[in-house]
């Protein structure tokens, strides 16, 4: 059996006497979407920028298809790729312009043909010379997730992806994220505050607060399995009286 | 670790773009070394004119200026670069990727060669068909008094992006006055002789200290010292050694403590 595309173990990271996160183990499997979910300042961010290497980690261990970030950064930073609404591509660059610089430092093979089909699958021919400043919220969205599935990555990590997008864009993209998940050799780990997308989505969910994983499961059994309605009323649980759940 | 030169190409290609598309990134590429090597030709020709002792200051003064000038180019050169991905908070999709330190910075010096060969040509045309500055006075040694103040310039560059990475995009304009800050001390414009003891005991600490006293000896007709250019690249090699270890340090501090994944003017300044 392959290794999961993402291993997390017992990562910690905390900043002085403040613990940011705290002893979280999860996988993402081959062909499987993963929601990281959680209140703001639960840790999502922080577990997500130790998997791009751009935290260090106080300790544990992350894994991408068995290669370990520490040790192997380059190689595993290869093999990833991330969209967020943090961070935008550069604004005084064309669409075209950014692709290809950051298309060069991921080595994306045939790099020119792989850029077109993307301008293709996410609306963007029109676009294609316009400077990224100058495209609206929802347009530079789609920039960012061409950018983020230029190498063809294994491991895609996705903040918000949806949230600058009108219905029926974020609907377009949900589809090709799914088809992404499910076609390819690659999983996701995705985080938003949409409830109704997460559930639409996601294979699993990973509920984070005040560090740690509170619960995990399937998105649409798990609101059941705890006395709740919805997702999104054991989102406002775990948000607001997390010790109701009784695992922190 | 393999350094790629694809990744490090990477970094070149975009200020390519960044200055392909922009004039008000072009024009200051040439501009304002071009204003200084009029304002200081026609300052060594009004000093010819009135010294009456025939003594010819193009080739001290405008010789200087126009070394000089070519190290702040190389210097800035550098810190331009990086600046263009602290202006456009590009960090996390920089160094979110394979791309390692030491082809990020190989990037920003490459680019640097290439914006600093256009300050400098612009700069030897108009001291030679302006003004008359003639480099056989110089002979072969241009290319060390070159490397000297390239070799500093980068050295130079590479530690201003570590204190504009440790200090936040505000610390640039403590970068933008470092040249002028050490111009005094390596004697640009006068022999070393004429600054006060302590202040000499500093100027050995700078290489670009080695080459304007060369050239003067060399304009005046006397001896100079191969030695003592050759301590100043090795200098030189010192300081690209401090530069390297400083910015690798600022880096991995910026990584533990999540500088990176935070930076911008907000966070910071």
């Amino acid at each position: 059996m392959p290794p999961a595309v993402l291993s997390v173990r017992e990562l910690r990271k905390h900043y002085g006497a403040t613990i940011a996160v705290d002893g979280v183990s999860f996988e993402v499997n081959r062909n499987e979407i993963v929601g990281l979910l959680g209140p703001n300042g639960a840790g999502k961010t922080s577990t997500i920028n130790m998997i791009l290497g751009v935290l260090e980690p106080s300790s544990g261990t992350i894994l991408v298809e068995g290669a370990d970030i520490a040790a192997k950064r380059s190689q595993v930073l290869a093999r990833t790729n991330f969209a967020a609404v943090y961070a935008p591509l550069p604004g005084n660059l064309t669409v075209i312009q950014n692709l290809r610089f950051i298309g060069l430092i991921y080595g994306v093979k045939n790099l020119a043909s792989r850029i077109e089909s993307l301008l293709e699958q996410f609306d963007l021919f029109a676009f294609r010379d316009m400077k990224c400043g100058v495209l609206s919220s929802g347009e530079q969205t789609r920039v960012g997730l061409a950018k983020a599935m230029l190498n063809n990555p294994r491991l895609l990590l996705l903040d918000e992806p949806t949230a600058s997008l009108d219905p029926s864009v974020a609907r377009e993209i949900r589809l090709q994220i799914r088809e992404f998940a499910a076609q390819g050799e690659g999983g996701v780990l995705w985080t938003s505050h949409n409830m109704y997308e997460v559930a639409d989505v996601c294979d699993r969910v990973l509920f984070l607060s005040h560090g740690k994983i509170l619960l995990a499961g399937d998105p649409r059994t798990l609101p059941a399995e705890h006395g709740k309605e919805t997702l999104e009323d054991l989102f406002v649980t775990v948000a607001r009286e997390p010790l109701a759940l009784g695992r922190i | 670790m393999m350094v790629s030169l694809r990744r490090t190409f990477a970094i070149v290609l975009r200020q390519f773009y960044l200055i392909q598309g922009s004039p008000a990134r072009v024009l200051p590429l040439f501009a304002w070394v071009a204003i200084d090597m009029v304002t200081w030709g026609f300052i060594t020709k009004y000093l010819n004119a009135v010294s009456g002792s025939g003594f010819n200051f193009v080739p001290s003064l405008l010789g200087a200026v126009l070394l000089w000038d070519f190290f702040a180019r190389v210097m800035q050169g550098v810190t331009m670069a990086f600046f263009e991905d602290v202006w456009s908070r590009n960090f996390l999709n920089i160094f979110a990727t394979p791309l390692s330190i030491s082809e990020y910075v190989g990037g920003l010096v490459l680019s640097s060669i290439a914006t600093s060969s256009v300050g400098l040509i612009v700069m030897l045309v108009l001291a030679t068909a302006v003004f008359g500055l003639s480099f056989f006075v110089y002979g072969l040694l241009l290319i060390p008094y070159l490397l000297v103040l390239f070799l500093f310039g980068i050295a130079l560059g590479v530690i201003g992006c570590g204190i504009v990475l440790r200090l936040g995009p505000a610390s640039e304009w403590l970068i933008w006055p470092i040249p002028a800050l050490i111009s005094p001390l390596v004697g640009v414009f006068y022999p070393l002789s004429t600054l006060p003891a302590w202040m000499r005991y500093l100027s050995r600490l700078l290489p670009p200290s080695y080459v304007f006293e060369n050239l003067r000896s060399m304009v005046l007709k006397r001896p100079g010292s191969p030695y003592a250019l050759l301590w100043g690249t090795a200098l030189d090699l010192v300081f690209l050694l401090l530069a390297s270890w400083f910015f690798s340090y600022i880096y991995h501090h910026a990584v533990r403590t999540g500088l990176i994944a935070r930076y911008s003017a907000e966070s910071l300044s």
